[in-house]
């Protein structure tokens, strides 16, 4: 039995973080990361390629050794338990990484028997995970040979077949098309309903509006951390919609303010960013537009999670940030 | 028992994808025999039919007798008969003969002589094999046979040729190629087995399942085994077949020391893995060991000939130890207690070989 207070937290989270840090030489990929990620729920890691989310999913599996911090999974510290953890944890990597030269029925078959799954209801799982992700039909087919989207639901079965408390989801959709994504969620949300917890890396926005809880990370440290609704109310930032003559002038124009943090196009509108404590914002960007000679309409928004994740992660860097 | 129960799913996986990996199935199959029938026809240390030519200055009845008997020996293949020693020279420079033989016109005064020789052999030393041969040629008694009282001069020494009296050199090639073959398809397939999984990205997804690595390396090698047991078969076989080669030991006995060289080269191969980015790394570190086996270990030249420096870097080889084994056990009839450090040797190699793998075989991504 593990100690009393350690069950308290175990009963409400699958994971907790505390300080975790990871270093490759000089580069710190995951800085002083705090985690708390509730059991039975879908939580979602949002950030740019390079912003740690695989490292953090990969010390939460213990395949990398943290340089500091500690992380709880399932109620033991991953540290020295990473092999009682396995059985309990399902793991989808970026990259498709069962076996193409075996077919969907033998791969499955395989990961049955590393995961020990008992002998007697063996055949009844897979058929079971056979229907449930649609691939009865490839069963006999080289898992090479099929689509993206049918790889992809493959990839997932078996990371379930021994129905793990716990999923790990590297950037899972990252090779697939829409609709294969929108299915794929709609499994998320079976899986979860029926109490598993998952942890999801993604860097489209759809899938983090999807999510009950985000996290929000840039160049290793946590940015944004809650639920989706509640970054998208609390940004700190006025979004304010300019529907301009002509835009490119006029992103030149605002870009150039002091106020503004920043400016994106979309189509023939702009959507820019000004912190809450400017007061009259709305007023400000007609008038500068006015004044440089340019017809516009300007009306404040809500804020959408792009421009949560604008506002969050945009502070030195006034690169473009992409969908 | 989930642990017997994961190995057997790595060795089924395994042999499921050799199944469909159809050129390495030829390749199982096609290296052994593509080997013996090269090797077996082509290389003959036993030397006969040399290319050679005579200028026979002296023309006498007891010169004719000479050629006639050189003839016999079958060693030499002579030509067209030439007319000076300078016309045997051409033909050695122009490479179209090995031997040249020079009878000078006292041919017969220099055979009574005794001290002075009788004729000349002209041979192209920068074959050491050919310069033997002459050698041998250089000792054959002449005379007249009309001479009272003559008989072959008494030889100091008979050599008796023991295990292979009729000196052919498939007898003892065969089974220095056994090592070779088994050396290259065991080596190679392992080393290239793990790596193509890492390469592939499914060894992220298996370091993450409760599969150990043990269970991953042993699984993947068992199939192998058998593989390399077959190969053993085929090559014995065929050996058997085509170049009567004999098996006069125990069959067991050679299969047990067979088993301990494939477990070594298996070893081996996993070690390459673990140190092998790429499959091609992997085939590079593979040949980098494969020559020396074919070289040092006694398998092409006479491990006791070798240099001092040579003989000890072949000692470290796991193939010098198996072709002495192979070589006792189906030519000499020995017994393996008779050569049990050689198998003792086998075995070791295999424990140090498979702990490095199993160390550096890193479960972490770190």
């Amino acid at each position: 039995m593990p100690p009393s207070n350690s069950n308290n937290s175990d009963a409400a989270y699958a994971i907790t973080a505390r300080g975790l840090t990871r270093r490759f030489g000089k580069l710190v990929a995951v800085s002083n990361l705090d985690l708390d990620v509730p059991r039975a729920r879908i939580y979602g890691f949002l950030g740019p390629n390079g912003s740690g989310k695989s490292t953090t999913i990969r010390m939460l599996c213990g395949l990398l050794t943290p340089t500091s911090g500690s992380a709880t999974v399932l109620g033991m510290d991953v540290t020295g338990n990473t092999e009682k953890l396995k059985p309990r944890i399902g793991y989808m990597t970026q990259r498709f990484s069962l076996y193409g030269d075996l077919t969907v029925r033998e791969n499955l078959e395989f990961i049955a028997d590393i995961y020990s799954y008992p002998r007697s209801g063996r055949s009844a799982r897979i058929a079971e995970l056979l229907e449930d992700y649609d691939l009865e039909g490839q069963a006999m087919q080289l898992a090479g040979t099929m689509s993206g989207g049918q790889r992809q639901r493959l990839a997932l079965a078996s990371a379930v077949l021994h129905r793990p408390e716990l999923l790990l989801l590297d950037e899972p959709t990252s090779a697939v098309d829409p609709r294969s994504r929108r299915d794929f969620w709609a499994k998320l949300f079976e899986l979860s309903d029926a109490g598993t917890t998952i942890l999801v890396s993604t860097h489209y926005m759809d899938e983090a509006e999807r999510c009950h809880r985000l996290a929000i990370l840039d160049r290793g440290i946590k940015v944004a951390d809650g639920a989706p609704a509640d970054l998208q109310e609390n940004t700190g930032m006025t979004i304010i919609e300019v529907l301009a003559e002509a835009p490119p002038r006029a992103q030149s124009v605002l870009a150039g303010l002091p106020e503004v943090k920043s400016v994106t196009q979309l189509g023939v509108r702009l959507r820019v960013l000004v912190p809450s404590h400017i007061d009259a914002p709305l007023d400000l960007i007609s008038g500068v537009l006015s004044k440089a000679g340019l017809d516009a309409d300007s009306k404040v928004v809500s804020a959408s999670l792009e421009d949560v994740f604008v506002a969050v992660t945009q502070d030195d860097d006034s690169g473009e940030q992409a969908a | 028992m989930s642990a017997l129960i994961r190995l057997l799913a790595v060795v089924r996986k395994e042999l499921r994808q050799l199944r469909r990996d159809r050129l390495t199935f030829a390749m199982i199959v096609g290296i052994p025999i593509g080997q013996i029938l090269l090797f077996g026809y082509a290389i003959n240390t036993d030397v006969r039919n040399l290319a050679a030519a005579v200028s026979d200055q002296a023309d006498t009845h007891l010169s004719r007798q000479f050629i006639a008997e050189l003839t016999q020996t079958q060693v030499l293949r002579i030509g067209d008969p030439v007319a000076t020693p300078e016309q045997l020279e051409d033909l050695l420079r122009s490479g179209k003969i090995s031997v040249g033989v020079h009878i000078p016109h006292d041919f017969d005064r220099r055979v009574v002589d005794r001290r002075r020789p009788a004729a000349q052999l002209l041979v192209d030393g920068a074959d050491p094999t050919i310069l033997g041969v002459a050698n041998q040629l250089a000792s054959m008694p002449i005379a007249f046979d009309t001479w009272p009282g003559y008989g072959p001069p008494q030889r100091s020494l008979e050599v008796r040729p023991y295990y292979n009296p009729e000196r052919r050199t498939a007898v003892n090639i065969v089974p220095g190629l056994i090592g070779v073959i088994l050396t290259l398809t065991m080596m190679l397939f392992t080393a290239v087995a793990i790596v193509r999984e890492r390469e592939r990205g499914n060894l992220e997804f298996l370091i993450n399942t409760p599969v150990s690595t043990m269970q991953l390396m042993v699984g993947k090698v068992v199939p192998y085994v058998v593989i390399g047991l077959i190969q053993l078969a085929l090559i014995t076989g065929v050996g058997k077949l085509l170049f009567d080669v004999p098996i006069r030991g125990s069959i067991l006995q050679l299969y047990i020391a067979a088993f301990a060289f494939i477990a070594a080269n298996l070893a081996l191969g996993l070690f390459i893995s673990t140190v092998a980015k790429t499959q091609f790394q992997a085939m590079q570190v593979t040949f980098f060991i494969l020559l020396p086996s074919i070289l040092l270990s006694g398998f092409v030249f006479p491990f006791d000939g070798m240099p001092l420096f040579a003989q000890y870097l072949g000692e470290f080889l796991p193939i010098t130890h198996f072709i002495r084994l192979t070589r006792g056990i189906m030519l000499r009839e020995a017994s393996l207690p008779e050569m049990s450090s050689e198998l003792l040797l086998l075995v070791g190699f295999t424990v140090v070989a498979m702990t490095a793998a199993i160390l550096r075989f890193s479960r972490r991504l770190d």
